[in-house]
């Protein structure tokens, strides 16, 4: 009993540390698709941010300095996107695709032209990374059966990032609901003509929320490269920023809703890993593939309204255009 | 009220609430406002009545900053006013409620009254402001009547109360003078009632009204002061009192220079379409048609006349099959269009009726198509174009082609693409298809919107000969000339009522205008 207890709390454990990026890019999916620009280019934002937080980790051997260009680099495609969309009024769709490809092969060949080693950068040691915190009397702790392990399993020993993911949380939920600029914002992803007869401009708005995304994104790609993993490794996004859309669409662009979302598909993916090969009674063998793809099967069951319905901000995806 | 006794205590009339002079604004070859003045007296309700599309809707964007002018001067209260962005004409004291409400349908009424003003009371946090605004907010509503739920969600109320909240909005923003654009084209006759008693306690109050609306009632209603507009041009500024509907219905829809369409009297055939009691309700249970009826015969021309906006587009559009009616039926041949039946515009199209749209470009043509590809829109399936699956090209041309020849279309080539003529010859070209399509009904809207004084002289003749032929025609025409010039009779519609059938003998251009304005 003990023993499964300590799995399953590493399970939780190791969901928390799958959700990460997903969080990061769902707070970011909220606040670009809320203000009305869709963002499927989180995951090109986050694998170009993973690579240059692992290149400058690598290079200079910050952490601190490495997440920071990671930041201003996602941040940097932000704009383009918003440059694209805002002012340009094109297709949000169209220029997001684009990033994640320029993101997909962008990473690769500056790869091998920096470190020649396949794409991949160099391997971080120790204090090139953020390492995990072991919060105090972790180890006493410990040894406390039932409530021990959960201190110290599940709540010691997580990284930075892992935190502030957490907190991204609480602060997007706050920023939306009790603030003017989250006022603002969320009433120029409904009516961005009732923003502009109100004298506020509508492209200014949808740029400061592209960018607050370009910083989550950032954050997220670090997470990836110099955080969970020590280096990037070609395509090491996998889709993680498509499963947060999903999880951002499956929490019906709510924060809150939507952390419980990435913690779902966290879950999955952590039960995937664990379950690989066992032989159940009944069932026979697990298979993971079948694990993993769930996320997506139930985004699709709730987009098609069975679970629940989900109401995108009314103005989405419509580039604002003042009326004649 | 208050505002004019104080200034003549002090022994002067005050400054104008609005001057404008000399705007104008055009958009690609569009002169939508062309050397516009206006002069609107403070405490005043200022009716701009035009039809569609008269440039109204511009003229009050510009003045509320959302489109700037590219010439021409703007005086708030007599000192000169930079408007070159909403928050200036706020600024400056100056609200809108536009045609389209400028809500947010998932926030509170409260939420939507504070949106971008949220610093006005100085509140610490959102939550703070929003108390505040709460308490300014009962004082203002009670003193012009304006009582509503502040915490609904405006999606939740009636398209009325909706209103409310946009007035409030503009006056909690501090507006002095407030524009309202097509205010009652929305509204149940109940809830525009309500809108003009709280439009006279606003001028009770000191308030400036500018009122824009293509309906005559409401501008003798309401109003002090009146001016018309008419193709981007100011045409006429008149006191209220001493004008009469049928002047304005005149001045609205003016004076055409008269056309030789060559009309004669022709031989009328039996019946081929009755509409009995026709009704259509809109949103929020607006009704758009109010029980029309009437036959229409083979041989000759009904023209429907009316200011625009009074439920013709409606009327075509429900004759055509692509809306259903509400209640009543539409009889063609034998057959029987009724709410229940499940008609589309094709099978009507099958029994024998074209429809050649009001707006060609929406509902008409596919601007980037060919003319060629355009001029079989709808009637791909012809034989003639090809077997079976496949589409001949050839083919497609020739008839195109014979289509030019015949209805001299200019330039004629059947592979230009339609955005590449002129208005006249797109319409010549959407003709062409509806009237080849030798049609035992057809239903004409607009037919020489934007169209040269050549091509509406070879429509006239066009639709005359159809008539000749047999045809029985329905003419939707704003231009009362052409209504007069073309049919044999006239229905005149006004608030989608039709207030009467004159024949052409009986029909002139003062008795139509009165029908027009609703007044008989």
């Amino acid at each position: 009993m003990a023993e499964f207890w300590l799995q399953f709390l590493l399970t939780i454990d190791a969901t928390l540390r799958v959700a990460t990026p997903l969080i990061l890019c769902a707070m970011a999916g909220i606040f670009s698709e809320r203000s009305g620009i869709i963002d499927i280019s989180l995951e090109g934002k986050m694998l170009m941010s993973a690579f240059a937080a692992a290149s400058v980790a690598a290079v200079t051997g910050q952490p601190w300095l490495a997440l920071l260009v990671a930041i201003g680099v996602s941040v940097f495609l932000s704009l383009i996107h918003g440059f694209a969309c805002i002012t340009h009024r094109g297709n949000q769709v169209v220029s997001g695709l684009a990033i994640n490809i320029l993101a997909s092969g962008l990473t690769v060949t500056l790869g091998i032209a920096f470190f020649a080693q396949g794409g991949q950068t160099p391997f971080l040691k120790g204090d090139q990374r953020f390492s995990p915190i072991t919060l105090p009397f972790a180890d006493a702790i410990r040894d406390i059966p039932f409530l021990g392990p959960i201190y110290a399993e599940v709540i010691s020993g997580h990284n930075i990032i892992v935190w502030i993911a957490l907190l991204a949380v609480v602060v997007t939920s706050l920023v939306m609901m009790r603030t003017r600029f989250g006022l603002r914002l969320r009433a120029v992803g409904e009516k961005p003509e009732a923003v502009d007869t109100a004298g506020i401009s509508v492209v200014l708005m949808r740029y400061q929320a592209v960018i607050i995304a370009g910083v989550l994104c950032g954050i997220a790609g670090a997470y990836l490269s110099i955080a969970h993993g020590a280096g990037f490794v070609r395509e090491m996004t996998a889709g993680k920023g498509y499963i947060a859309l999903a999880a951002m669409i499956f929490g019906n662009w709510r924060p809150l809703q939507a952390l419980y979302a990435c913690l779902m598909f966290g879950f999955l993916d952590a039960v995937a890993a664990r379950v690989q090969g066992l032989e159940l009674p009944l069932i026979g063998e697990v298979s993971s593939d079948l694990i993993l793809a769930l996320p997506y099967v139930l985004t699709v069951i709730f987009l098609a309204g069975f679970i629940g319905r989900a109401t995108p901000p009314a103005a989405i995806g419509a580039p604002y255009v003042k009326e004649r | 009220m208050t505002i004019k006794t104080q200034h003549n205590a002090r022994g002067g009339t005050p400054p104008p609430a609005i001057a404008l002079s000399g705007i104008s604004k055009t958009f690609g070859a569009v002169r939508a406002n062309d050397d516009i003045a206006l002069t609107v007296t403070q405490g005043h309700i200022h009716g701009i009545v035009g039809e569609n599309g008269a440039g109204k809707s511009t003229l009050v964007s510009i003045l509320y900053g959302f489109y700037q002018a590219d010439r021409g001067k703007i005086e708030i209260n007599g000192a000169h006013a930079d408007i070159k962005t909403t928050a200036d004409a706020i600024k400056l004291g100056v609200g809108m409620v536009h045609q389209h409400f400028m809500l947010v349908p998932t926030f509170t009424v409260l939420e939507n009254i504070i949106l971008g003003h949220e610093h006005r009371k100085g509140g610490k946090t959102l939550d703070d402001e929003i108390a505040l605004a709460r308490e300014e907010l009962s004082s203002l509503a009670q003193q012009y009547g304006l009582e509503v739920d502040f915490d609904a969600l405006v999606a939740d109320l009636s398209v009325g109360l909706q209103q409310r909240v946009e007035i409030l909005k503009t006056l909690y923003r501090g507006a002095k003078i407030l524009i309202l654009d097509e205010p009652t084209g929305v509204l149940t006759p109940q809830e525009t009632d309500q809108l003009f008693e709280i439009l006279a306690t606003l001028r009770q109050q000191g308030v400036t009204v500018l009122l824009i609306t293509h309906k005559l009632r409401e501008i003798m209603a309401i109003t002090d002061d009146v001016s018309v507009m008419r193709g981007g041009k100011m045409v006429a500024h008149l006191v209220t009192k001493k004008t009469s509907p049928s002047e304005l219905a005149e001045l609205m829809v003016g004076r055409q220079v008269l056309i030789n369409a060559d009309f004669h009297e022709a031989e009328k055939g039996e019946v081929c379409l009755t509409v009995d009691n026709l009704t259509l309700t809109g949103d929020g249970g607006i009704p758009l048609l109010r029980g029309i009826s009437f036959d229409l015969r083979a041989g000759e021309i009904l023209g429907v006349a009316g200011v625009s906006g009074n439920g013709q587009s409606q009327l075509l559009e429900v004759l055509s099959g692509i809306t259903p009616p509400t209640t009543g039926a539409i009889k063609i041949g034998g057959q029987v269009i009724s709410p229940e039946s499940t008609t589309t515009p094709n099978d009507v199209k099958n029994m024998g009726l074209a429809h050649v749209p009001e707006d060609r470009h929406a509902m008409g043509m596919v601007l980037p198509f060919s003319a060629a590809e355009t001029s079989v829109l709808g009637y791909e399936d012809q034989p003639s174009l090809g077997s079976g699956f496949w589409f001949g090209p050839d083919q497609l041309e020739r008839h195109c082609g014979e289509l030019m020849q015949d209805y001299d279309i200019r330039p004629a080539d059947p592979s230009l693409k339609c955005n590449l003529f002129s208005g006249g010859n797109q319409q010549k070209l959407v003709l062409a298809r509806e009237m080849s399509a030798a049609p035992k009904i057809l239903l004409v809207g607009q037919p020489t919107r934007g169209v040269d004084i050549g091509a509406i002289e070879f429509i006239y003749q066009r639709l005359i000969a159809m008539r000749d032929q047999g045809c029985a025609i329905l003419l939707v025409s704003v231009e009362l000339d052409e209504i007069l010039t073309l049919s044999d009779r006239v229905m005149v519609m006004n608030n989608g009522a039709s207030m009467g059938i004159v024949d052409k003998r009986d029909a002139d251009a003062q008795s139509i205008g009165l029908m027009m304005a609703g007044v008989v």
